[in-house]
């Protein structure tokens, strides 16, 4: 076979001859790439959104409720029973081999005040454990510590979003604010999570020690009862396993017969944002799908084309078999054109492709992400597409007989 | 050994209930350094005799061995390495590449016989010099008048030291001037490098300028004799 080089030569010049040609063909390899990189792009920032929120909720988290409770025929919701104690957490973290951190909450909504401003947020009781469980920072001050939640001091962390209206601009560390006309010592600022999958503000919150929202706050909760217990698993592979030993647990602890019903629930959380994640992925590839049809289409483009091209220049064809050009160097020639054809095309797609998710993200707010994997599988999509559509027109060329190529007006 | 020699060479072509025979029983010899021109009518063969001869087509029955070499029953790609290697080809209408310099059509033959771009390159250019090109390596063949287009198919023709060179109506679209002139060359050539020349061609007096002239009517040899130079 004759040189890549000389045959890219040949296939350049022809290519730039037929200009406007070359050009139309390639816009239909053009619009095809960009559709794939833009459609990808809108989905993996669709996905990365999602799994930063799986983050900002915490990771590998199970939620334990306490199960609903019956009175007088009438059932009440789930979590209204109150069977769930601090002693349940604090059993959890000790004898669950699979789980790293336990925090229990009791929930409660105020008002809060601080000097002539005021704001209605929810206040959870909890302990330190609260912000690894939640895998949550600080911007400032400090956490919460066992000796807090020991005596029932009264010190708060805020959420973002209640420094941000109780406080403007003022440095809200060490400032006391009134939670139910109880003061309280501010003592840290949580990171700011934005909002839940559900549209929540995960910053309008204050943690305080659980002692002291039992005591000040909730006030008629029975003594040691939580709303709600976090459980942190060391990964995500064992969740299951800690799932299974948090309910052997809770059922022993709350001496359960093996026929009566769990009288609490275990939710997977990530579970069910990483189900979200997964019908995302479901959504790009059939959005990729429909964005490869129209590359498809463009493929079908460069066909045409090109046997147009073998006709046109049959003539040529037959001089290059006079002077020895073998079955495969006729065939390269070709391929080679449809290659080059749609390569070009594709560099130009994948360029416009980012472009255009730079803009649509900036224009309708979306994120999105150009991966180097939906680069490289474009690019090479189109190289295949060049290939496999070129192949007949360049088939189709190398079996013409040369005497009557020659004589072909 | 005779660089050309068919034995009851034949081509039948199948149309339909009864097959034409465009030749038949064809024994010719043409030895290394001859200067044979082809005559005929048009449909007497001699095109399909040139065809055959030039690893272009092969025979429907009989023998053609080439250099010694047996021809009939090879395949497509050892047919184009032997016309690269073997022959060089000059046609009626030039059969440049239209959108590609002289020099670059020159090194076609050699492009397919793999020969390293610089050593294409130089042998490419002494052809065409060979053939009083100078000057006009880089023009494209519409920037070239029909003889420079010619030499140029010639020099093309040369350039990977074929032993062989058909000439298809070589002059045919030439005026009487210039045809004489690129007769001339082609006589030189004979004459000074050994190359064996075929010619094809119904002119009597283009045919005049070779040595030995066989005449084709309805697929058959009527006549091969020597041409008397006065």
């Amino acid at each position: 076979m004759i040189s890549i080089i000389s045959t890219l030569r040949v296939a350049l010049r022809a290519l730039w001859v037929n200009k406007m040609r070359s050009s139309l063909t390639m816009l239909g390899i053009i619009i095809g790439v960009s559709a794939v990189i833009i459609m990808l792009a809108v989905g993996t920032g669709a996905r990365q959104k999602i799994s930063d929120q799986i983050s900002s909720m915490g990771s590998n988290l199970l939620l334990v409720v306490p199960g609903s409770s019956t009175q007088g025929g009438l059932r009440m919701g789930g979590g209204s029973q109150s069977t769930l104690t601090q002693d349940d957490a604090d059993a959890i973290l000790r004898e669950g081999a699979t789980i790293s951190m336990v925090a229990p909450v009791l929930t409660g909504a105020a008002q809060v005040v601080y000097g002539n401003q005021n704001w209605s947020t929810g206040v959870q009781g909890t302990t330190s454990g609260m912000l690894e469980v939640k895998d949550c920072g600080l911007t400032a001050g400090r956490n919460m510590t066992d000796q807090d939640v020991r005596n029932a001091t009264k010190v708060c962390i805020l959420g973002q979003t209640v420094v941000d209206n109780l406080f403007g601009s003022i440095d809200p560390i060490g400032q006391i604010i009134r939670i139910k006309k109880i003061p309280f010592m501010v003592i840290g600022v949580l990171e700011s999570k934005g909002q839940s999958l559900v549209g929540q503000d995960q910053d309008d919150v204050i943690y305080i020690p659980i002692s002291t929202a039992q005591k000040k706050i909730v006030g008629t909760t029975l003594p040691g009862i939580v709303r709600l217990i976090l459980v942190k698993a060391r990964s995500a592979d064992d969740l299951a396993i800690a799932e299974r030993q948090v309910t052997d647990l809770l059922r022993q602890r709350h001496r359960s017969s093996p026929t009566k019903e769990d009288d609490f629930t275990v939710r997977n959380l990530t579970q069910i944002l990483q189900m979200a994640e997964q019908a995302t992925n479901v959504m790009t590839l059939l959005l990729a799908a429909i964005a490869s049809v129209s590359l498809l289409v463009g493929g079908i483009g460069i066909m045409n084309i090109m046997l147009v091209s073998v006709t046109e220049r049959t003539r040529e064809i037959g001089i290059r078999m006079a002077v020895g050009a073998k079955t495969w160097d006729i065939r390269i020639q070709f391929i080679i054109e449809a290659l080059t054809l749609s390569l070009i095309g594709g560099i130009i797609g994948i360029i416009i492709g980012s472009a255009g998710s730079a803009i649509l993200s900036a224009v309708m707010e979306w994120p999105t992400v150009v991966s180097t994997l939906s680069v490289f599988l474009s690019f090479g999509f189109s190289a295949l597409v060049g290939i496999s559509f070129g192949f007949y027109p360049a088939y189709k060329a190398s079996l013409l007989n040369p005497i009557d190529a020659l004589r072909f007006e | 050994m005779a660089m050309i020699e068919t034995h009851k060479l034949a081509k039948l072509y199948d149309l339909g209930d009864e097959g034409v025979h465009a030749l038949e029983d064809v024994t010719i010899k043409i030895e290394k350094g001859e200067f044979v021109a082809i005559m005929g009518p048009s449909g007497s063969g001699k095109s399909t005799f040139m065809n055959i001869i030039g690893c272009l087509d092969q025979p429907t029955a009989g023998k053609y061995l080439l250099d010694g070499q047996e021809i009939s029953g090879l395949s497509r790609d050892e047919l184009a390495g032997i016309r690269n290697r073997k022959i060089g080809f000059v046609f009626q209408g030039f059969d440049l590449l239209s959108r590609t310099t002289a020099v670059e059509n020159v090194e076609l033959p050699l492009l397919y016989n793999h020969v390293p771009a610089k050593e294409r390159k130089k042998k490419s250019l002494a052809s065409l010099k060979m053939l009083g090109l100078e000057g006009r390596e880089y023009h494209h063949p519409n920037q070239l008048s029909g003889g420079q287009q010619q030499r140029v198919a010639i020099a093309r023709a040369l350039v990977n030291d074929a032993p062989i060179l058909m000439a298809d109506e070589p002059t045919g679209n030439l005026d009487t001037k210039t045809s004489i002139e690129i007769m001339e060359l082609l006589v030189q050539l004979n004459r000074d490098s050994g190359t064996t020349i075929i010619l094809v061609t119904h002119e009597s007096n283009i045919a005049a300028f070779s040595k030995r002239i066989i005449h084709f009517v309805d697929g058959h040899v009527i006549s091969d004799e020597e041409v008397k130079k006065l």
